[in-house]
Formats: structure tokens, C-alpha cells, sequence
């Protein structure tokens, strides 16, 4: 190593050296440490006590694992979909040369940026089965019907519905890469696919999907991390639409019950931390194999698009 | 000559994390100031803490604790089994005390909570009694007495559906005498108000003590005579309980089961409320004067750093001046509870706290603190486990989804499991033999 080389070395690791430390410190230890807790009896105070694979033993028994991973998976199947498809459209709309194109641009961004708590209370007014907005507008339809709109976060049946639903308020982050991503499709392709009389469709199919097909898989991948990881705000609205106290448990019904809120309650409620660790690692896994699946169909239905 | 006289030892600062703010948190300031005060080795500082539990466990495991954690009763045997609560025996024997002698001087229901194991590990710094109130409007437009208040389980239901109103055109409830939901935050205590054990016998008997069956078959009698819809529909109408669209200061709800502290929400959301407060029906005849209690406690996390000042504090706190005559002569327990507009923990009460208690019904909160019939949560290290699973077969229940035997058996065999899980931990760790005579077997 030269003497220059050296120099530089020692500049790269003084500006990294805090940031690799931190690394180190907060997140790498934590996520080993963790593995090894998974296969312990550990309640943060005590010493760990090795018990083999006895919390993953007890996982593929315990119902409310299965019962929360479901919720999760209902969940992340629905809202990953419809969040991109509707981010999507909206960054297709946005990206039309109309008047006040900042304006409607900032205004559906503006949800995003709205504290989860706040849109939590927001919305918990809005899917009220009474005098909610969205009863408002379904009951004069429904009606007609002889129906009227549900109880939505008070329903088993519709509390994880209703939550897809709230989800669409966030896609502005989404859809902000969408547009970003349609204003780099080069217009000679439209106006070549114009020239071979391709229609609308066919241009939306075989130009601009398969030309933003990886930012497609980005958000996609991204939501569903995200999706995996729901916590807050189904952990304030079943709380505040159903009561019962501090139970955290995805009232009603356990509906709501996700696979965070779970082992959020299994860790700092029950004070079960290895068992919380073994329900970390699992959910690693499973996202990271969906997240797998996601790259590789996105990347097949690219290259199948060109 | 100032020079030759010894530095007068700078005060230790006790830190003391608590939930509370607003008026609560106003009267806690109080006492802290007027202990300050009264001496000058020990200042507590007061730190408001949102969810104070998980940030002292957090904490504590960190090694750098609080001084004084302000806990729910609830947290305490599973702290306790946990090692994160330093057992106060050690402070009572320096009393001149035995935990006996100590425990004796609270009401017996609230003795129970500070204890643990054979251990004492908590101070009350606010105890609560639910009680019986009911709408004395919705009484008479019912033609019933608004003095005088169901007293028999029979006579409750009676006055529950006297009290429910439909409207004539939909037959869609305007008005209910009771829903089991509202507030919704302890179902268990319907199973100990029916005479049901939540635990007997070294098990859990949440579904095979027929009593606790009992209890779900009447939570779920009213969804069934109001109709499912019906409820979905009325509740949808309710705001938060602390609110004043809360169904019982709209008059949506005639009877609820609330605490000591509901009436500070009464004056504070629905002032000029036509109330009264009574006992629980009796539903176990001869079972006069049941009362649930709960508290909100004071304890030392393991490892605080000035263990000795913060048993102070909560001596403090956990005393009383028996010959009062002014506020200023309050003890602290009495000073706090004066200030919060609660019942005293201790047996005995001074003439100030008792004749100019702010609480309008602070004779009924006593008679019910002070009953031998007051129960509070099970001392079991796995109570929260426990509590999510009454609080899913409560909801299974009322929402008419499973009989209370299929709903109560699923919920016990969750239970069962944990519990045997919870004592196989406990003997890994060489706790379970510790726990002596007093572990649940």
C-alpha cells in the first residue's frame, strides 16, 4: 500500500469509522443477538437460558401465530395490489399536461405526510358506522339495496377491509417515484407505437409498464415490506373503536390482530423476549422469501414485456 | 467561621417516572413539592412518562432505572417474576415492621395488590373502586325509583330492559339499560361478580368453573335480547368514554359499571348530570357489597440508584396524619387522594379527608374499598396473557360467534399452555421453588 493509499485509508475510516461503530452497536449486534435469543428462555432481566428450538417448536403450535400471520398476509395481499395500482393511476393522471398539475400533485402527496396517529383518529371518524363519511357515501347506494354500510373497525369482518382502505391514503410517497419514473420513459417510443397506430392500452401495456416495470418492483417490494410490518395504526384503531383497555390485541376478535402487533404484545406485555426474538426471525424469513418471489416475477414479466 | 463548619450533604434527586398529567399529574407535583419540603436529604424530581411500564422495563434492563416507577397493579407479578421490582421487605423490617404489620394498615383488597410471592414489592399512589351508576333521568322516564337502584341480579336485568328504548318506526335502539361492552375494560370481573374463580386450586378455571360460564351466558343474554345489529348500531353512535359524547352522559346507556374517578369525568364532560352511585347488585346471595379495586402503585426498579430515598417517597405517600383537621395537615397518601378526587387506601382516615372529601359519593367508595367482597386481578405473573384471553372470548361471547362453554374452554386451554409454559420458565430460572408456599402449584 503507498503512502498515498495509506492516507486515504485513513481518511475513509475516520469518516466512516462513527457510522460503522453505530452500525455495529445498534444494528448488527442487536440482529445477532437476537438470532441467538430466539433459541433461549429470555425475559430481558434474567440471564438467558438455552432451550434449543423450543420457541420455534411452540410457534408452529401456537394458534395466534397462525391466526396473526393470516391477518398479515390478508392484509399485505390486498393493500400491495390495490396501493399499486392506485399510485399508479394517479402518477398516470398527474403526469397528463393539465391545468393546476402542481397543485393536484401536491394535494394527493399532502396524506403522506400526515402523522400516523393523526390519520389513525381521522379515519377511525370516517369508517364510524353511524356518522362516518364513508357509511355517507355507501348507505344512500346501498340503500337501494335494502344494505347499509358496516360497522367496519366494530365488524370482524370488515376491520382488516377497512384498514386496506386506509392504506390508500399513504400511496403518495409511491406515487411521487411512479411520476418520477413516467416523465424518464422516452416519448419516442409513444410517439413510435403512435406511428404503428398502438391504442391508449397498448401503449400503457407495451410502453410504459414494461420502461417502469423496475420501479414497479421497487414500490411493489417496498409496500410489502411495509404491509409485513403493520403496527401503528392498527394498534390505535382497534384499540380506540373497540376499548377494551390495553389488551393490544387486535380487537375485535383479534381481527386486527397482526403479526407485529403480536409479538409486540408477546415481547413487552408478556415479557417474552426469546419467543418475540423466534417471531422476529420468522417474519425476517417470510418477508425476505416474498420479497424474493416479488424480484423474480417482476423480473420475468419485464423481460417478457421486451 | 464559615469555613470550619462541614458543608451541609447535598440532597439526593429521587427520579420518579408516572403517567400522569393534567390534574393527576397537578396533585402529584403537590405532594412531591410538600415532601421537598418537609425535609431537606431527599428531592424528587417528577418525570411524566408515556407508556411508563415498557419504558421502565426497558430501563431497568439498561441498568439505569428510575428511582420510582409508577406502575399498574398489573405489571407487578409479572415485574416481580421477572426481577425488575426491588422487594420493599427490606425497608419495612427497617420500620420497626413485618410485611404483616405493614400490609394491615390498607384495606384488605389493596394489601393484596402490593404483595407478591410473600413479598411486598409496591405502594399504592392511587386506588380505584368500580361501583354501580345509573341515570336518575332515564329512572324516572322508566317509572322507576331514581333512588333506588337495582339490588339483586334479578332486579338488574329487569331494570336493563325496563330501561331500553327502540324506535317505534325501525325498532332500532335509541337507548339501553346496560351493555356488558361499555367500558368493556375488565369482563373478568363479571366471572368474580357471578361467584366464579379465575384461578383455584393451582389451575386456571376460567371454562371449567361453571359460575364464569354462567357470567358469559348473561354478558351474552343481552346481545341476544337487543339484537346484534342493533348493538353494532348504537355502539357505532358512542364516543370515547372520556368524552362527552360517552354513551352514559348522552343518556344511550342508563347503567354502567365505573370507577371512583368517574365522577370527576361526570363533572368535567356532563356537568349537572342527574347520577347516583351505588353498590353491585348482589348476583351470589348473602354476596352484599361486591366491588372490583384496582391502583395504580409505586415501586423501585432493581438497580435504582437511590433505593433507600425512594422507599422515603413512597412511605410518604403511603401515610396518613390520622388526626387531620386541616388540608394542610393531610397526610400524603390523603393529600394525594384528596387532590385527585379518590378514596384513601388505608384503613384509617382523618377527620379532614373524611368530612370535607371533595368526592360526592365518598361514603358508598368507602363502604365498597372496604369490603370484604372487593376483589382485584389475580396475583398471577401471566395475568396479561390471561386478560387478552378473557377480553377475545368476551368479544367471541357478545358478538355472538361462539356459546360461552366454546368461547371460555378455547381461551382456557390458551391459558392452561401458557401457564405451564410461565412455571417451566420460573424452574429454569430457580424461581419456582423461591416462590415457596405462596406459588400458585
Amino acid at each position: 500500500m503507498t503512502r498515498n493509499e495509506k492516507k486515504q485509508l485513513r481518511s475513509g475510516l475516520a469518516f466512516t469509522g462513527l457510522w460503522v461503530v453505530g452500525l455495529g452497536a445498534f444494528t448488527a449486534y442487536p440482529v445477532v443477538a437476537s438470532l441467538y435469543y430466539s433459541f433461549c428462555d429470555y425475559s430481558i432481566l434474567k440471564s438467558p437460558v438455552w432451550c434449543g428450538i423450543e420457541n420455534y417448536q411452540q410457534l408452529v403450535h401456537d394458534d395466534l401465530f397462525w391466526k396473526s400471520l393470516r391477518n398479515t398476509l390478508f392484509y399485505a395481499g390486498l393493500s400491495v395490489p390495490l396501493g399499486t395500482a392506485v399510485a399508479l393511476g394517479l402518477a398516470m393522471l398527474l403526469n397528463c399536461e393539465v391545468k393546476g398539475r402542481s397543485f393536484f400533485r401536491l394535494l394527493f402527496f399532502m396524506p403522506s405526510i400526515v402523522p400516523v396517529v393523526a390519520s389513525a383518529m381521522l379515519w377511525l371518524w370516517i369508517f364510524n358506522g353511524e356518522y362516518g363519511l364513508m357509511n355517507g357515501f355507501l348507505n344512500p347506494i346501498l340503500g337501494l339495496f335494502g344494505l347499509r354500510g358496516p360497522a367496519w373497525l366494530a365488524d370482524p369482518s370488515w376491520s382488516k377491509p377497512a384498514l386496506v382502505i386506509m392504506s390508500l391514503w399513504g400511496t403518495g410517497n409511491a406515487m411521487i417515484i411512479y411520476l418520477a419514473g413516467l416523465q424518464n420513459v422516452p416519448r419516442e417510443l409513444y410517439e413510435a407505437a403512435e406511428i404503428d397506430g398502438a391504442s391508449a392500452w397498448q401503449r400503457f401495456r407495451h410502453v410504459t409498464l414494461p420502461t417502469i416495470a423496475p420501479v414497479v418492483a421497487f414500490n411493489a417490494i417496498m409496500a410489502l415490506i411495509g404491509a409485513m410490518q403493520l403496527f401503528a395504526q392498527a394498534y390505535i384503531m382497534s384499540e380506540a373503536a373497540n376499548g377494551n383497555g390495553n389488551a393490544s390485541d387486535g380487537n375485535p376478535e383479534r381481527s386486527t390482530l397482526f403479526y407485529s402487533i403480536y409479538l409486540f404484545s408477546t415481547a413487552f406485555q408478556d415479557i417474552r423476549m426469546g419467543y418475540a426474538s423466534a417471531m422476529a426471525y420468522i417474519l425476517f424469513l417470510i418477508t425476505a422469501a416474498l420479497t424474493w418471489a416479488a424480484a423474480r416475477l417482476s423480473r420475468g414479466r419485464s423481460d417478457d414485456a421486451f | 467561621m464559615a469555613a470550619i463548619l462541614p458543608a451541609a450533604a447535598a440532597p439526593v434527586h429521587v427520579t420518579y417516572w408516572e403517567k400522569w398529567v393534567g390534574f393527576e399529574g397537578q396533585a402529584i407535583q403537590t405532594v412531591i413539592d410538600r415532601f421537598n419540603q418537609s425535609q431537606d436529604r431527599i428531592v424528587v424530581d417528577y418525570y411524566a412518562t408515556s407508556s411508563v411500564d415498557r419504558k421502565t422495563l426497558v430501563a431497568t434492563a439498561g441498568g439505569d432505572p428510575p428511582d420510582i416507577a409508577g406502575l399498574h397493579e398489573q405489571n407487578i407479578a409479572t415485574f416481580a417474576d421477572a426481577e425488575a421490582l426491588e422487594p420493599l421487605d427490606r425497608f419495612i423490617r427497617a420500620e420497626g415492621m413485618t410485611n404483616e404489620q405493614w400490609l394491615s394498615r390498607y384495606y384488605p383488597v389493596y394489601a393484596g395488590i402490593c404483595s407478591h410471592g410473600g413479598h411486598v414489592y409496591a405502594g399504592i399512589s392511587t386506588p380505584a373502586v368500580m361501583a354501580l351508576y345509573w341515570n336518575k333521568t332515564l329512572f324516572r322516564e322508566a317509572g322507576l325509583d331514581p333512588e333506588r337502584p337495582p339490588r339483586t341480579l334479578a332486579e338488574f336485568n329487569d331494570y336493563a330492559h325496563r330501561l331500553t328504548r327502540r324506535d317505534p318506526a325501525t325498532g332500532r335502539l335509541t337507548q339501553v339499560g346496560f351493555l356488558p361492552q361499555d367500558p368493556g375494560w375488565w369482563p373478568w370481573i363479571f366471572c368474580r361478580w357471578f361467584g366464579g374463580e379465575l384461578y383455584a386450586g393451582g389451575r386456571v378455571t376460567l371454562a371449567t368453573d361453571p359460575r364464569n360460564v354462567a357470567a358469559f351466558a348473561w354478558i351474552q343474554s343481552f346481545t341476544q335480547f337487543y339484537g346484534l345489529d342493533n348493538v353494532k348500531r348504537l355502539a357505532s353512535e358512542f364516543g370515547p368514554w372520556a368524552s362527552p359524547s360517552a354513551p352514559f352522559f348522552t343518556g344511550k346507556i342508563a347503567m354502567v359499571f365505573q370507577g371512583v374517578f368517574y365522577d370527576n369525568y361526570i363533572h368535567q364532560y356532563k356537568p349537572g348530570l342527574d347520577y347516583g352511585v351505588g353498590p353491585w347488585p348482589e348476583a351470589v346471595p348473602g354476596v352484599t357489597d361486591f366491588a372490583m379495586a384496582e391502583a395504580d402503585v409505586l415501586t423501585i426498579p432493581k438497580g435504582a440508584r437511590h433505593a433507600r430515598e425512594a422507599w422515603e417517597f413512597i412511605k410518604y405517600v403511603n401515610s396518613t396524619n390520622p388526626n387531620a383537621r386541616t388540608r394542610e395537615e393531610l397526610g400524603g397518601a390523603e393529600l394525594l387522594d384528596y387532590l385527585q378526587v379518590k378514596i384513601s387506601p388505608l384503613r384509617v382516615w382523618s377527620p379532614y379527608f373524611t368530612d370535607h372529601n371533595p368526592h360526592p359519593h365518598i361514603a358508598m367508595m368507602r363502604r365498597l374499598a372496604s369490603s370484604p367482597h372487593a376483589t382485584s386481578v389475580p396475583d398471577m405473573g401471566i395475568w396479561q396473557q390471561y386478560y387478552r384471553e378473557v377480553i377475545s372470548a368476551f368479544d367471541r361471547v357478545r358478538l355472538l360467534d361462539a356459546t360461552p362453554a366454546e368461547a371460555l374452554g378455547y381461551s382456557q386451554a390458551r391459558v392452561d399452555e401458557s401457564w405451564e409454559r410461565y412455571r417451566r420458565s420460573l424452574e429454569r430460572h430457580g424461581q419456582w421453588a423461591a416462590l415457596g408456599e405462596t406459588a400458585p402449584q
